[in-house]
């Protein structure tokens, strides 16, 4: 890659979100911002190879989209000179006090993950909006053809501005639940990759886990104090860092017992502790990130799986079960306190979970290693068996179905 | 912004009866705070009638437009600066009317 294409990928990276949601704030008009900012890039791989890289790239940037955004606005309003001159003399881009929290981009964020949208069309809004990924990578992203992902888009964007959802901070009172709907988009596109769900895709989607990585971090940075962001962070680093040890060289899923813990990533790892001290210093009660990220931080404190400190674990699961008492977090509880309580006792644990998690996956998968456990073959492999035929990630599907053949 | 709010009810689970004063309470703080366009409750659907005149002859027919077991059982239409107020102010209103609402932008 040559210094200028390096350059442009950065700018990329680093700035596409900041043009967007400066031209938002300027235009009052996503789709406009959008537009712009796209057009903005496209100029500079045009122009940077001959002209250089300007000394300031973002500046640059965020100048270039503005004229193309009055140019569109011009062309569009060309019949209507009143609205034209509104637009050319409204200038409220002078400089404002901008602290940390009146970030541009953390307003954008809000916008592409409100409520009044669709799950998935927060996340993908979020990915095209703040992550500057195209229409095709993200329709790649979720496996949907790219002409119905180019229409998510457009809905949304049609109904941001017709419904009138605002491009400012929510309310003191509304920004709790709001941040953990940013949390929740964020976190379903780090597990999407970590663990694709479709049997087609990659079984890791190294793309999707890098960008939620990067999000979160921006989420940090413009929310420093929030210790769920701190939260999700810290359990995103710890997750990615066993991401090489996760994989067999024959494609298979590694579980945590049998991953080689030398090829976990030591500083990811220690970043994400480092969190978890940093939110446990606080004295302030921990929600649903933090505790999962807690215990992650225990299972890779342990040099050996058998150092795992399973007390521990299953202690702050409880925590978690009283603040989200989820099917699958008790289903995760019961595994962890099989190492302490032993294999029957969580079955049973197990098995009263089975009215709600019938069609989860990972609910076959803990019944068939406990019953392997409990040397009860013929009902482990029916487990393995009803698990492999509800279809899900490929290479834990690979895993299971060696599982299962290692049964005698 | 102004935005009609549908209070949707349902014939198989209705919402409970007593609500007019709480409604009147929140009404009046509605009209303080500057939100208050219209207000007003529907007689059931089996009062509706529907007229089609596009054709050659106009077509009467007794009942609503759409028979569904959920219904609008009355509106109000707000003045709010954005969806982020209109919704704030409808997570009250299901509260107070006891039954679903639905937050409608007029173009």
């Amino acid at each position: 890659m040559s210094d200028v294409d390096a350059a442009i990928t950065r700018a990329h990276r680093d700035e596409w979100a900041r043009v967007v949601a400066t031209l938002t704030r300027r235009f009052g008009d996503l789709d406009v911002a959008e537009d712009a900012a796209a057009e903005a890039f496209a100029t500079a791989v045009e122009r940077w190879p001959t002209d250089g890289v300007p000394p300031n790239p973002g500046a640059w940037l965020t100048t270039t989209a503005t004229r193309k955004a009055i140019d569109r606005i011009r062309r569009e309003s060309r019949r209507d000179d009143k609205h034209r001159e509104a637009v050319m003399l409204h200038d409220d881009s002078a400089p404002e006090p901008l602290g940390a929290i009146d970030d541009d981009r953390l307003r954008l964020i809000f916008v592409c993950c409100h409520p009044a949208l669709a799950a998935q069309t927060r996340v993908a809004l979020t990915l095209r909006m703040v992550g500057g990924l195209t229409v095709p990578e993200i329709a790649r992203a979720f496996l949907v053809r790219e002409t119905a992902m180019e229409q998510r888009i457009t809905r949304a964007k049609a109904k941001i501005k017709a419904a009138g959802i605002p491009y400012r901070m929510p309310s003191v009172e509304d920004l709790p639940a709001r941040v953990s709907g940013v949390l929740a988009v964020l976190y379903l596109v780090f597990n999407e990759g970590y663990l694709a769900t479709g049997p087609d895709s990659e079984p890791v989607r190294t793309d999707l886990t890098a960008e939620a990585i990067r999000l979160t971090r921006l989420l940090r940075m413009l929310l420093p104090h929030d210790g769920e962001v701190a939260g999700l962070l810290a359990l995103m680093l710890m997750t990615e860092a066993r991401r090489a040890a996760r994989l067999s060289a024959t494609g298979e899923l590694v579980t945590l017992d049998e991953q080689d813990r030398g090829s976990w990533d030591a500083e990811l790892i220690g970043e994400g502790h480092r969190l978890v001290r940093e939110r446990l210093a606080t004295g302030e009660p921990p929600g649903r990130y933090q505790l999962l990220a807690a215990i992650n931080a225990v299972h890779t404190s342990a040099r050996d799986i058998r150092d795992t400190d399973w007390s521990q674990i299953v202690a702050l699961y409880d925590q978690l079960v009283r603040i989200d008492p989820s099917p699958i977090v008790e289903l995760n509880r019961a595994i962890a306190a099989a190492e302490l309580d032993g294999p029957e006792v969580a079955l049973a644990a197990v098995d009263r979970l089975e009215p709600r998690l019938s069609g989860y996956r990972g609910f076959h998968v803990a019944r068939a290693d406990l019953l392997r456990r409990l040397g009860r073959s013929a009902e482990s492999r029916a487990g393995y068996d009803s698990a492999i035929e509800l279809s899900g990630n490929s290479a834990e599907t690979a895993h299971l179905i060696r599982r299962r053949d290692q049964l005698g | 912004m102004q935005y009609l709010i549908s209070v949707i009810d349902d014939h198989s689970n209705p919402g409970s009866l007593d609500r007019g004063p709480h409604i009147e309470e929140f009404n009046k703080r509605l009209i303080a705070e500057g939100h208050w366009v219209f207000a007003g409750g529907l007689a059931d659907t089996d009062a509706a009638t529907v007229i089609d005149n596009r054709g050659e002859e106009p077509i009467v027919t007794d009942g609503p437009f759409v028979e569904s077991k959920e219904y609008l059982a009355g509106v109000w239409v707000w003045e709010a600066p954005d969806l982020d107020v209109a919704l704030r102010l409808a997570t009250e209103a299901s509260k107070v009317c006891d039954r679903k609402i639905e937050v409608r932008p007029f173009q």
